[in-house]
């Protein structure tokens, strides 16, 4: 088993309910523990079909019981599939060694569509990052997901992108395993060139 | 995580599997013959999961049309020797309470375990009740997990606790072990080899004082068996000064926070699975070494409460003790004590507070430049419907009718996806929600009350499968009693909330056999109260018929059906709905940006750069009301079908 960076390792998945956050915390996690290791996740979603924050903590160990939240300015990995949402993990979980990987397509809250809150501009949300943490990863993730053959995909290119990160301690086929065997037929290889694009997109 | 892992035969192996489904597995492994339920978070996928491997382990699965008779068939199976379950959330206990607390004297014969979902901090409930005080009321015992494997563990050995003992026994889960995910390790699936028997002349019953005795000697004895379970276990070095006394998942927590302040040494943790009735002996044999105890639990100060109650009797022998905890309000997350979730950040304040550890987390130095190169203030994320909601198309039909009505008509509403009808994303419509089914009963009192000059037109609204939950009984007694009001049923053909569960009102069961299904305008026409039917996505002819029967008198139903847009577009090709440029001339309209601003469908969105609409392709789901609507014609729906 290769060493982990960090023991627990604590990654966070954020984002918009109905982004598919928990299918992309549920294929980490199950590549993890059919790799060996030891997870906990918590999810928050609350009634995540109706679009409220979303949050995944997913933390591996090599041998340890752990609890399923991160404690605060914990994360050692922040995957965000929403801007806004990413800069809001960060603002609580991240130190300034926190990897973050970031979606750059918005998803406007109600408050914004009402015209009663301003969203702000994504490229200043990405420079406000920067300002908090130094190893940022942006990407198209919805637009790549698009090409790939459905906006919905998003989760999926994200997924590559931690895979690719290097900063999971597992290889790539354990996640192609896992989204095999969760998936059939068309969804499965819709999934799995998503997938690729968002590896492909981080390792270069 | 995977219905593969519940599956999977071989005992010893590791498997991630969700908080639900290593419940689901715990049944399976007791050997459990017949399950129900009513779906409700945090709980709702248990039985979702056992419906699954129903066919291949022959078992008995049913979503029953309310959390009481699912108890009652539950408690049926058991009667017969057979080993039943039963899952609800904290809510559905409310619901089941009447028949629990009638069970609980009678006791059972058959394993019989009730899984309640407690959801502390409220994430999807309109409450964060604390079930263990009801299940001390109506006397029965309480298993508590920890974490994911616990609560498979758990639920496997309380089938046989419940038998032990003849008494149902709860095992309360909450929402950080139900959608918590770990990895668990297999034990051995039992296929159920019992044969059932009620023989003429079998009773069980629930009468007189003779059988309250025998429910405590059973509680007594379930005390004297928690001493010595494996559920209760404690970590630390030996005779203790400090004691930490945690239950569920905050024992998880309390270990993390030790750790994060340097802690772990001289603190013992005493962890509690069996937390009611108390492990009095063992408990004592800790208190006597302690001279501070500190506790760890959600939400209410239950397990406080019980240990003190239990070191005021023995004081004389334990000696003196500060106890910390919600009383004493050292151990409170940011809404005060006994509110809201604990975790591990809350944990390490409040000992760091009692015992003057310094508790420092990781600082990110560049915060407060990066909120203030936002320039603005970070915009919450409101809850909203998804778009495409059928619920939104009715809520801006009701809203419309009422004004165009003009006499100040309100709208009473329920439990369900429509709950959100009290936030922006349903206009703020709904000025009454509590609980399953009650939207109905009180609009009912509201429309006695004419005789005393009250003469607002009353709707209420509510879901489909709360109809058939808890709406019946208040309709028959507005029809009997000749109350005024209109009732409009929100159904979306299916219980959308939890996870798309069916319900009486549909034709196939939780297995996915065919169900003989109960029409709700039968229901409705039987108890002899008129009842129409629309489609909500129609707006117009949606605020004409409510217009209308605004008029009338009496009790009457309005039935709003369409398809939850969830529901309607999964694993189907969505219409293409799009912003005509030319036609829509931005502000320049007069409407006020009606569809993003006003309607308000997440997916309608102002493009800043054009000034114009646009639907963000990757939320639409394709209704086409938003096209109905805009006063210019501008957008476009290509229909796929
Ligand atoms: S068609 Fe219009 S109202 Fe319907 S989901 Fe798409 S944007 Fe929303
Ligand atoms: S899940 Fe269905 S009923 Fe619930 S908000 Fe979404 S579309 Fe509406």
């Amino acid at each position: 088993m290769p060493k982990l960076f960090a023991e627990p390792l604590n990654i966070i998945i954020t984002g918009v309910g109905g982004q598919g956050n928990v299918l992309a915390s549920q294929i980490l996690s199950v590549a993890a523990a059919e790799a060996g290791y030891r997870v906990a996740v918590g999810e928050t979603f609350g009634v995540s079909q109706r679009g409220g924050s979303v949050m995944s903590h997913v933390r591996i160990s090599r041998d340890k019981p752990i609890g399923p939240l991160i404690p605060r300015g914990r994360a050692h990995v922040v995957a965000g599939f929403e801007p806004l949402e990413t800069m809001r993990v960060i603002m609580d979980y991240a130190n300034p060694d926190t990897v973050v990987i970031m979606n750059d397509r918005p998803n406007y809250p109600l408050g914004c569509l009402l015209g009663e809150d301003k969203y702000p501009h994504p490229a200043r949300i990405e420079e406000a990052v920067k300002k908090m943490v130094s190893r940022v990863h942006t990407l198209p993730a919805t637009h790549l997901a698009q090409e790939a053959g459905s906006p919905l995909a998003a989760n999926m290119v994200m997924t590559g992108a931690m895979a690719a990160s290097g900063l999971v301690p597992f290889g790539r086929e354990y996640f192609i395993r896992t989204i095999e065997s969760l998936f059939t037929g068309g969804v499965r290889e819709l999934n799995l060139r998503a997938f690729d694009t968002g590896y492909s997109r981080i390792s270069g | 995580m995977t219905i593969m892992g519940v599956r999977e035969e071989k005992p010893g192996v590791r498997v991630a599997l969700t908080g639900n489904e290593s419940i689901a597995r715990g049944a399976l492994e007791a050997g459990v013959a017949y399950a129900a339920s009513y779906p409700g978070s945090p709980t709702a996928e248990v039985l979702g999961t056992l419906a699954k491997v129903a066919g291949e382990h022959d078992i008995y699965v049913e979503w029953s049309v309310n959390e009481k008779v699912a108890l009652e068939g539950a408690a049926a199976a058991s009667f017969t020797g057979l080993r039943s379950l039963t899952v609800m959330k904290a809510d559905g206990l409310n619901v089941a309470l009447d028949f629990a607390g009638a069970l609980a004297i009678s006791g059972c014969r058959g394993g019989m375990v009730i899984v309640v979902g407690d959801d502390p901090a409220a994430h999807s409930s309109v409450r964060e009740e604390d079930s263990r005080n009801l299940c001390k009321v109506i006397h029965l015992p309480v298993l508590e997990p920890s974490s994911v494997e616990e609560a498979m563990d758990m639920t496997r050995e309380a089938f046989s606790l419940s038998e032990e003992l003849a008494l149902p026994v709860v095992v309360r889960c909450v929402t950080r072990v139900c959608h918590a995910s770990g990895d668990v390790k297999l034990g051995k699936i039992a296929r159920t080899e019992r044969e059932p028997e009620f023989q003429r002349g079998d009773r069980v019953i629930t009468f007189g004082i003779a059988l309250h005795a025998m429910q405590e000697q059973k509680l007594t004895r379930a005390s004297a068996l928690f001493c010595k379970s494996g559920f209760n276990s404690y970590t630390g070095p030996q005779r203790a000064q400090r004691l930490i006394i945690a239950s569920g998942p905050s024992y998880m927590y309390a270990l993390e926070a030790l750790e994060m302040l340097d802690l772990s040494r001289e603190t013992g943790v005493l962890k509690l699975g069996t937390t009611w009735p108390l492990p009095e002996s063992l408990l004592l044999d800790y208190l006597i070494n302690a001279s501070e105890v500190v506790f760890a639990e959600e939400v209410e100060p239950f397990v406080e409460d019980n240990v003190m109650a239990l070191a005021a009797r023995h004081w004389k022998d334990i000696g003196s003790i500060t106890f910390y905890g919600k009383r004493s309000g050292h151990v409170a997350g940011p809404a005060g004590p006994g509110i809201g979730e604990m975790n591990p950040d809350i944990l390490a304040g409040s000992l760091s507070k009692i015992t003057g550890a310094a508790f420092k987390s990781p600082v990110l130095s560049g915060r407060k430049g990066a909120l203030e190169l936002l320039g603005e203030k970070m915009p919450g994320r409101d809850l909203a419907l998804c778009a495409g909601c059928p619920h939104r198309a009715s809520f801006w039909s009701i809203k419309t009718a009422l004004e165009l009505d003009g006499r100040g008509g309100i709208v009473l509403g329920d439990i369900g996806c429509y709950t959100l009808g009290i936030a922006r994303t349903g206009y703020h419509i709904l000025q009454t929600v509590h609980c399953m089914g009650a939207g109905v009963g009180i609009a009912g009192g509201m429309g006695k009350l004419d005789r005393f000059g009250f003469n607002r037109p009353v709707i209420t609204v509510v879901g489909d499968s709360t109809f058939y939950h808890a709406a019946v009984p208040a309709l028959i007694n507005a029809r009997y009693n000749r109350s005024n009001f209109m009732l409009v049923l929100l159904d979306n053909e299916t219980t959308a909330m939890t996870g798309h569960q069916p319900h009486p009102g549909r034709s196939s069961t939780a297995t996915g056999e065919p169900a003989d299904t109960v029409h709700m305008e039968d229901i409705i026409r039987g108890i002899g109260i008129p009842c129409s039917l629309q489609d909500p996505y129609d707006v117009e002819a949606t605020i004409d018929v409510i217009c209308r029967m605004l008029q009338q008198e009496g009790p009457r139903v309005l039935i709003l059906r369409r398809t939850c847009a969830l529901a309607a577009v999964k694993g189907k090709q969505k219409n293409r709905v799009y912003v005509d440029g030319k036609r829509c001339i931005g502000d320049a309209c007069g409407c006020g940006r009606f569809c993003s601003k006003v309607f308000s469908c997440p997916a309608n969105i102002w493009d800043a750069e054009s000034g114009k609409a646009r639907i963000d392709e990757a939320v639409c789901n394709g209704c086409g009301v938003c096209a109905t609507l805009c006063p210019r014609q501008a957008i476009t729906v290509e229909r796929t079908v």
